[in-house]
């Protein structure tokens, strides 16, 4: 396994790019489902809402 | 086409569709990481050769995700589709992400491999350009309060924004730049070897993949968020 991730002297920068990747791209997830489940609850309430 | 586009529509379509292509685009990037730590280093650029894996597919998002939302900026100011603008408005912060994703990661590609973080060529200062204008895109949907004066101003904006597109794609070829030319949609085929394609589609496939499944979401929010406004407005 160990053998599979070995890089050369320049390893920092290759995990550095794959890092700022992952966590880009988590972060995205992140924020858009949370937007999503939040615009979801507040449309609800409304709807719940006598007119 | 725009017989499928209503909100409606779109909402039971997109919440059918959404699942399979997250679940593709996770199984293509999970193949795409897999592949490329699997494959030997280049000749000249050893195991930095695996930034690419990460750098095109951002790239190429980056652009994929400015051309949707001109077309889609485009539709709303001629057809006055609501769903032309909210798909708009919703690929910006996504484009951006991509894009500063490819700067940064190309940045770290650049200091092993040309010595230096930053240069301004062609293709570099072009993207740059492009970040720039996916913010200024963002920041006027913000700053204007009516949602139709907004779509129609942002429209206009990504429409003239768009002309920096082939500025991107061609750069490489109107300018000498440090950037390397086309190595993969060129004249007489993939300049790379099979090796380092195999990696590179899987990981382009799926940050593809992953736009779209992004980029639903977001319309669906915004979609949910238009309906709370009207239902605000009737309410007050």
């Amino acid at each position: 396994m160990s053998g599979f991730f070995a890089l050369d002297q320049y390893a920092n920068f290759i995990w550095a790019a794959y890092g700022v990747s992952v966590l880009g791209i988590a972060a995205a997830i992140v924020l858009c489902v949370q937007a999503h489940a939040r615009a979801k609850a507040r449309l609800a309430n409304l709807e719940k809402e006598p007119s | 086409m725009l017989r499928y586009a209503n909100p409606k529509r779109f909402m039971d379509l997109s919440g059918a569709a959404l699942p399979w292509l997250a679940g593709a685009a996770a199984i293509f990037l999970v193949a795409g990481f897999y592949l490329g730590f699997a494959a030997p280093p280049d000749y000249q650029q050893g195991d930095t050769v695996k930034i690419m894996f990460v750098h095109v597919p951002a790239a190429w998002v980056a652009m994929m995700a400015y051309g949707l939302m001109a077309l889609s900026a485009a539709v709303g100011l001629i057809y006055r589709h609501p769903l032309a603008d909210a798909a708009a408005k919703a690929a910006a912060p996504l484009g951006a992400l991509f894009t500063a994703l490819a700067l940064v990661t190309g940045s770290l590609w650049g200091k092993p491999m040309w010595g230096a973080w930053w240069v301004w060529d062609g293709r570099l200062t072009s993207f740059l350009i492009l970040l720039l204008i996916y913010l200024g895109y963002i920041a006027l949907w913000n700053a204007i309060e009516d949602e139709t004066r907004a779509a129609r101003a942002t429209a206009i904006l990504a429409l003239v924004g768009a002309v920096n597109l082939p500025i991107i794609e061609f750069s490489v070829r109107w300018w000498t730049t440090l950037h390397q030319g086309e190595s993969i949609l060129r004249p007489g085929g993939p300049s790379i070897s099979a090796v380092f394609l195999w990696p590179l589609f899987a990981m382009a496939l799926g940050y593809t993949l992953l736009f779209f499944s992004l980029w639903i979401v977001r319309i669906r929010t915004e979609i949910l968020e238009r309906r709370a406004r009207s239902l605000m407005l009737g309410l007050s």
